[in-house]
């Protein structure tokens, strides 16, 4: 009898337990989100930031990033938007409102909280979108007869989400 | 910590800014200044939107009577057409850039312009 071949184990840290969590909060906010009817593609509560936004405030930016990554790759896998246009859209506006937060990191939390933050990606997020949907889906400058509504919407769930997640801390903490 | 932090209040202030910021230079139209009238896809007369005119024309219907189209400051309208259903009549007073009524019996319609050209639709 031969001895059992060596098995690699690949053990998850606790860190990978941890994304996971978060990864999974997130993609059960943008499931749900899913299920509301919007008037206009694009206007969306954008639920699964609040997620972003704690484990940007508790862990950093690099795991806020594979967060938000693993939301749009397994979001898109789970609602059959995988490689579908909306794909591409969500990717562009998660990776510009990543690069936002990134920068923004260098300002001090005590005098920018998660409202600030949550308002400038979502701003990002929805400039990137309007950006590649003008390049790419519509093109045509008629697109941007729509931003202000974009924009609008951008603020006011960039404040809600902002609130909520700021709130959600302030609980645990 | 407080919720909401002195930054959180610039940068809601620097977002409402730039939506209004859009709204304006997307949504805000500029105000028609003239009032072209066309017999037959042709242009007949340019009324400028700045005094009061009235023309009255004879289109394919002269038979009937002739179409009388009124300009006032801002605005313009067909106050009168022989066509039988008067819809472009009906259609009152045009105040906005790009919006027209079409006597479409009479082969006459009226369309406000602005300064610059607008679309009045855009499709795919």
């Amino acid at each position: 009898m031969s001895p059992a071949a060596p098995t690699l184990q690949v053990e998850p840290s606790a860190r990978d337990r941890r994304l996971a969590r978060y990864a999974a909060a997130a993609i059960a906010a943008s499931l749900v989100e899913a299920a509301i009817p919007s008037p206009l593609p694009g206007v969306k509560p954008g639920l699964a930031n609040i997620v972003i936004l704690i484990v940007l405030a508790r862990h950093g930016w690099r795991d806020a990033a594979w967060v938000s990554v693993l939301r749009v790759v397994a979001g898109s896998l789970l609602a059959g938007q995988f490689l579908a246009p909306g794909f591409f859209l969500a990717g562009a506006g998660a990776l510009a409102s990543l690069a936002v937060l990134g920068a923004l990191q260098a300002v001090s939390w005590r005098w920018l909280g998660p409202v600030g933050r949550s308002v400038a990606a979502a701003f990002a997020h929805i400039g990137a979108q309007l950006l590649l949907a003008r390049l790419w889906l519509v093109p045509h400058d008629g697109l941007f007869n729509l931003a202000p509504v974009f924009f609008g919407a951008a603020l006011l769930f960039g404040i809600l989400n902002g609130i909520v997640a700021a709130r959600l801390m302030q609980e645990k903490a | 910590m407080k919720a909401v932090r002195p930054g959180d209040w610039l940068v809601i202030a620097a977002g409402l800014l730039a939506t209004a910021a859009t709204a304006a230079a997307q949504w805000g139209r500029s105000a028609p200044a003239l009032a072209q009238v066309r017999l037959d896809g042709r242009i007949v007369a340019e009324l400028p939107l700045t005094g009061t005119h009235r023309v009255a024309l004879d289109g394919a219907l002269a038979a009937l009577g002739q179409t009388v189209i009124e300009v006032e400051p801002g605005r313009a309208r067909i106050a009168a057409d022989p066509g039988p259903r008067q819809y472009c009549v009906h259609q009152g007073w045009l105040t906005r850039t790009g919006s027209v009524a079409v006597c479409a019996p009479s082969h006459i319609s009226l369309q406000l312009v602005g300064p610059d050209g607008a679309h009045d639709t855009v499709a795919f």
